[in-house]
């Protein structure tokens, strides 16, 4: 690939969808595009590149955005944050919100479906103590490919053996053929929208958690920043946010607190129980307008 | 170091699963049958057992149900897998006492997350 295009086409992916890639992903470039190139006809890469470069046609663009920006995902992913959804921060907020009975959870890049579903599935197990309670939960992602595979909720063997415990299959999928389709109810708990984080959140309205694990780490500093303010503002004061393993607010935002004990889990910076950070100015804990502060023990306990 | 039974009539699973064990730092023992496999288990308990369902002499179904029946026989984690992948098959091992299932064909990853999940790593 010639450098100027290269150069096209990471500054279009950049401002498409927020995607950085370094010249070390040339052959990621290479090989996810290929098919597009074929797909609509196209000779080539050079044929796709000087295409995109003279029409700017939206559809080609999104297909290439897409090819770049989908990613595998599966069940329960890394087990862990869901550990924690299940066993700390759900038990926090059916407390928090017992007079109000209303939960709304973000699953910020659906991508095919996995980590909504698996929040659904431990939502569903919880249900006892949820009894009439209006639970959301939004699966969004800039792919429609992706959200298409969502919504049908069907699985290969392959799918459902990474991360589902066999239980949770034998109890919330049927078999059919050889694939394996999910539970129409819990299928029902889930709504999936497209959506570019890039974008207003504001549309999305307020979130109790927020699940955006796997995404920032595509994008450059001020764009990783620029979400991470965006999901701030979604959120009520004693809102959850879980990253990826590999991702984290310090040094991108202020707006979070890393949530002592629990890894990968963030609360608002002028949330419950929030302590000035050591060394830091007294700044002016302007409230957001909605927040309440929660009465009585801290949100989140601190594990020793 | 952890022990793996690997119980399968087939001796290239036996061995990509023998592979697969050595690089998870699983100590493998190879049994060609349920018989064979209950033997093992009676000289020393494993830590974990990857099971076939359809094999000579004795099938890993009955295997297990006899395992469990062993004195400690309830500490071995126990992982079918198996080409039966329907959820009749499923249902009767998780009720004869095995821990999680994989539905062959498997690689190294469906191994290596059940086994994150029962624990074993």
């Amino acid at each position: 690939m010639k450098p100027a295009d290269f150069e096209f086409m990471a500054a279009m992916l950049k401002s498409e969808s927020g995607l950085v890639i370094g010249t070390d992903k040339i052959y990621l470039l290479e090989s996810r595009l290929m098919p597009v190139a074929r797909k609509k006809g196209m000779k080539d890469l050079e044929d796709l590149i000087a295409n995109l470069r003279s029409r700017r046609d939206p559809r080609l663009l999104k297909d290439v955005t897409e090819a770049m920006t989908t990613n595998e995902s599966f069940f329960f992913r890394d087990i862990k944050p869901f550990d924690l959804f299940r066993d700390v921060i759900l038990p926090q907020m059916i407390e928090a919100r017992a007079a109000k009975k209303s939960l709304r959870i973000w699953c910020a890049a659906a991508s095919s479906g996995q980590e909504p579903y698996s929040l659904a599935m431990i939502v569903k197990e919880a249900s006892a103590r949820m009894a009439g309670w209006r639970i959301e939960i939004v699966g969004t992602d800039i792919s429609t490919e992706m959200l298409e595979k969502a919504k049908a909720g069907i699985y290969s063997q392959f799918e459902v053996q990474r991360g589902l415990p066999i239980q949770m299959l034998v109890k919330y999928f049927k078999k059919d053929e050889e694939s394996w389709r999910i539970d129409p109810a819990l299928r029902a708990m889930v709504q999936f929208r497209e959506f570019n984080l890039l974008r207003d959140l504001k549309a999305l309205g307020q979130f109790d958690v927020v699940f955006c694990r796997n995404v920032l780490i595509y994008f450059d500093q001020a764009t990783k920043g620029q979400v991470l303010e965006g999901i701030s503002r979604q959120m009520p004061s004693d809102g959850v946010l879980f990253l990826g393993g590999a991702e984290t607010v310090l040094g991108i935002s202020d707006r979070f607190k890393p949530l002592p004990g629990y890894r990968g889990v963030y609360g608002l910076s002028d949330g419950p129980g929030a302590a000035p950070a050591a060394g830091a100015p007294p700044g002016p804990a302007a409230p957001t307008a909605g927040t309440r502060p929660l009465p009585g023990k801290p949100a989140f306990p601190t594990k020793r | 170091m952890k022990s793996c039974l690997i119980v399968d009539d087939s001796k290239v699973i036996r061995m990509v699963a023998s592979k697969i064990m050595n690089e998870l730092e699983f100590k493998p023992i190879e049994a060609a049958d349920g018989q064979e496999a209950l033997d093992a288990c009676l000289k020393a308990l494993p830590d974990a057992v990857l099971l076939d369902w359809n094999m000579p002499v004795m099938s890993g179904i009955e295997f297990l149900r006899a395992l469990r029946k062993l004195p400690g026989g309830d500490q071995p984690v126990v992982v079918f897998c198996t080409t039966e992948n329907d959820i009749t098959h499923i249902q009767e091992a998780m009720e004869a006492g095995a821990n999680e299932y994989i539905m062959k064909p498997f690689d190294s990853e469906i191994i290596q997350a059940k086994f994150a999940q029962v624990g074993l790593l």
